[in-house]
């Protein structure tokens, strides 16, 4: 006879919590990028007026974390649920902060000349996008073979960043006119890449979630096996 | 899935497989015990290390306390029973032919769930195991190991201007110390326990946990538990009965966050029945 557990409600009210919170990061990276591409500064400025409800959500996570730690006291793999999200919730709370942070820049290129490593820096941001979203999938479905595939995604946002990174360095150096542009699209380049580490821890913790097995700062053995 | 431990005294709780072997204080093989036709424990075959603590979990029924009892045949005393298989204490059968059951108990100290001194002073419940055991027969000597056996069960600095106070008049807590330190007078090399603070106050409780992680950096402890945070808090090791059957034995880090058997999770996330 399978027993109502109370704490189950209370852990799908948490994985409904830190999905929207997922949901919202996601969205506001979505817009941010959105925002760069198309010169909209007004889809940037929703990103930066929405990144309130981002907070709160990451907040409320911390709370309803904190009332199953000390009013249930889970184990086992209830514990590693609650456990993960902990660490999930501020990764997504700082994923949204890099999306306005991209959103800012926005604005500030809105009306400036394009800049011709625009469209790969646009790509940046599906990869990321993506990832992100593969890592949330991966996450509700406690698959763990689906977040060691996100991980090893991270290379290809790696691998991008430093070509940009070269070649806006090169146009800082022959154009000395489009400097400003370059340095900004520089950092949201670099805002890109900080976002594919995070869904990477993101993704390590849905390991530890699955499998109990913790795989940070062992990314070698991940890419050979 | 019974599992044999392999421990060490450079023993790495995170990482027992990597650990030097280290030879168990108890080793239990393919035991069996019956209550009357009833079989309350079936094959039952685990190690337990020595100076560690071992919790044993499971279900009300679930066989624990049965286990606990065999391992200084305090079932005996219960008609009916019948128990197959082998407990080797320092390698010794416990329940060969001609094994002295006097001294095993000397050996294997117990405490109940609840506290039951004797309705004598203080210091005739500690001097009690040394009196009959004619352990010692000077009374400073005496005066002696009642003191160490009080200071060893934390109860020392509450009693000592009462020694000749009835010990009914202690608190649940102190008399349950008092229990632990009877046993520990007659200076024991493998504690058990069963639910030892099950009837305590959250405080009185603690005293008794911080005691356990106390003696056991002299004494092998097995603790029965229905408390599952605490078999967490105490234990090195633990293992989980069901129907009578050990179901998983394993480190408790490795048992309350990653149990290898879903029957395990089951149970300690609650959501078993």
């Amino acid at each position: 006879m399978k027993v109502h557990r109370h704490l189950d409600e209370e852990l799908e009210r948490l994985r409904d919590t830190v999905l929207r919170l997922g949901g919202e990061s996601e969205a506001a990276l979505r817009r941010a990028m959105h925002a760069l591409s198309e010169r909209d500064p007004a889809a940037a400025r929703e990103v930066l007026e929405h990144d309130d409800v981002v907070d709160e959500l990451e907040v409320e996570v911390d709370r309803q974390c904190i009332d199953i730690f000390v009013l249930r006291q889970p184990a086992a793999r209830d514990l590693r649920f609650v456990m993960s999200v902990t660490k999930i919730a501020p990764l997504l709370e700082r994923i949204a902060d890099h999306a306005c942070n991209v959103a800012r820049t926005a604005i500030d290129l809105a009306d400036e000349p394009e800049v011709k490593n625009a469209q790969r820096i646009a790509r940046m941001g599906e990869i990321a996008s993506s990832m992100l979203a593969e890592a949330l999938d991966a996450f509700t479905k406690s698959d763990a073979a689906a977040a060691r595939k996100t991980i090893l995604r991270d290379a290809e946002i790696n691998n991008l960043y430093n070509e940009i990174f070269s070649e806006l360095i090169g146009m800082m150096v022959t154009s000395p006119n489009t400097a400003t542009r370059s340095a900004r699209l520089l950092l949201v380049a670099k805002h890109l890449e900080r976002i594919g580490d995070y869904v990477t821890d993101i993704s390590e913790l849905t390991v530890y979630m699955a499998e109990a097995a913790i795989i940070k700062h062992q990314r070698d053995k991940l890419e050979t096996a | 899935m019974a599992a044999t431990l392999k421990t060490t005294p450079q023993f790495d709780i995170r990482n027992p497989a990597a650990s030097a072997p280290l030879e168990p204080k108890i080793v239990v093989k393919d035991l069996n015990f019956h209550y009357g036709r009833h079989q309350a424990l079936h094959n039952i075959s685990m190690e337990l290390p020595e100076r560690m603590v071992t919790a044993f979990i499971g279900p009300s029924g679930c066989g624990k306390t049965t286990f606990l009892r065999t391992l200084n045949r305090m079932n005996d005393v219960i008609p009916g029973t019948r128990v197959a298989g082998e407990v080797l204490i320092d390698g010794e059968n416990i329940y060969a032919p001609g094994a002295d059951v006097v001294d095993l108990r000397r050996k294997v100290g117990m405490v109940f769930q609840k506290s039951n001194p004797f309705p004598k002073s203080i210091f005739d419940n500690v001097a009690y195991g040394l009196r009959i055991n004619r352990l010692t027969t000077n009374r400073r000597h005496l005066e002696e190991r009642v003191e160490q056996a009080l200071t060893d069960a934390a109860l020392w600095s509450e009693v000592k201007d009462r020694l000749k106070s009835s010990a009914l008049g202690l608190s649940g807590g102190q008399q349950q110390r008092l229990c632990i330190a009877r046993a520990l007078a007659i200076r024991p090399e493998v504690i058990l326990m069963d639910e030892p603070a099950s009837a305590l106050d959250p405080i009185a409780t603690s005293k008794i946990e911080e005691l356990i992680f106390v003696l056991k950096k002299q004494y092998t402890i097995a603790i029965v538990t229905h408390n599952m945070q605490q078999a967490a808090r105490v234990s090195d090791f633990t293992a989980f009965f069901l129907l009578g059957k050990l179901i998983e034995l394993n480190t408790t880090e490795k048992m309350f966050t990653a149990p290898d058997e879903k029957t395990t999770e089951d149970y300690i996330t609650g959501r078993f029945g």
